[in-house]
């Protein structure tokens, strides 16, 4: 009732106002400090009974990563080469040398069923639950 | 593990010619190492996630600009529950100190890797100029 009398005003102050917050969190989001940055930098994604984790990692083979899972971890680890035909540096940002992280996810992952794929140094491993861990549903009797 | 959803501190808006884009996605000042050997000037920016038909490379006079387009990284049957990294596309500009030789430039693209190397120019020839007499 109320939302159609503002549209018929052409003027609608609640979707304005998430317009605003939206534009706000998108100008205060750069702002985070890269302090506690860690390498690589991963997302998680949640499925239907699986895990998917990805990360950034630009100029590493993807023969040189080295993925071990355990119980409810993934470990990555790798090394990225630094330049060796350098003379004169001009400029220095990337990153390199070993790494390992390891990350924590949601549930107990079934390491026969592990899948990674790399491309344009982006991983993504794909990880499922055990059979048995699964969720079941169970029927209530009357 | 951390719910809010966060991005890294990477974002800026475009202004590279003071104009706005026309999509609406984040854009990145990808990292970059510049380094020079004797006859040449190497770059390499890291652009994760952008194919090396996503990179478009620019020098004018001595201003180089660099963008990379990634692709969209949504997933189907998924949903994001962490982020340290966001999906967008990557512009960066630099401005050369050195005369490169143009057409010996050569860039490609690995594992999200752009490498550009840029063939300094032979040193231009000493010029003297006179001085006219008033």
């Amino acid at each position: 009732m109320l939302l159609s009398d503002f549209g018929r005003i052409g003027f609608d102050p609640f979707l304005e106002m998430r317009r605003m917050q939206q534009e706000m969190n998108q100008r205060l989001g750069g702002l985070r400090t890269d302090a506690a940055q860690e390498f690589p930098p991963v997302n998680l994604w949640l499925g239907e009974d699986s895990v998917a984790v990805t990360a950034e990692l630009p100029g590493i083979a993807p023969d040189d990563v080295d993925l071990t899972v355990r119980e409810n971890t993934l470990t990555l680890k790798g090394e990225r080469k630094a330049q060796d035909d350098a003379s004169v540096w001009h400029r220095r940002e990337r990153p390199n040398g070993r790494f390992s992280r390891t990350i924590q996810l949601p549930f107990r992952v079934d390491p026969e069923q592990v899948e990674a794929r790399s491309a344009n140094g982006l991983l993504e491993v794909e990880l499922h639950r055990p059979e048995a861990d699964r969720p079941r549903k169970i029927q209530i009797r009357g | 593990m951390a719910q809010e959803l966060q991005t890294t501190d990477r974002k800026v808006t475009s202004k590279l010619d003071g104009s706005e884009r026309t999509r609406s996605r984040q854009v990145f000042v990808p990292r970059a190492d510049i380094y020079e050997t004797t006859d040449e000037v190497v770059l390499l920016v890291d652009m994760p996630g952008v194919a090396s038909e996503g990179v478009d490379i620019t020098l004018e006079k001595r201003t180089l600009a660099i963008r990379g387009y990634a692709a969209d990284q949504q997933r189907e049957n998924y949903r994001q529950i962490y982020a340290e990294y966001g999906a967008g596309d990557y512009e960066r500009v630099f401005t050369l100190s050195e005369d490169i030789d143009r057409d010996g430039i050569e860039a490609s693209q690995k594992d999200g890797v752009l490498r550009l190397v840029l063939p300094k120019a032979a040193p231009a020839k000493a010029r003297k100029i006179e001085l006219k007499t008033a």
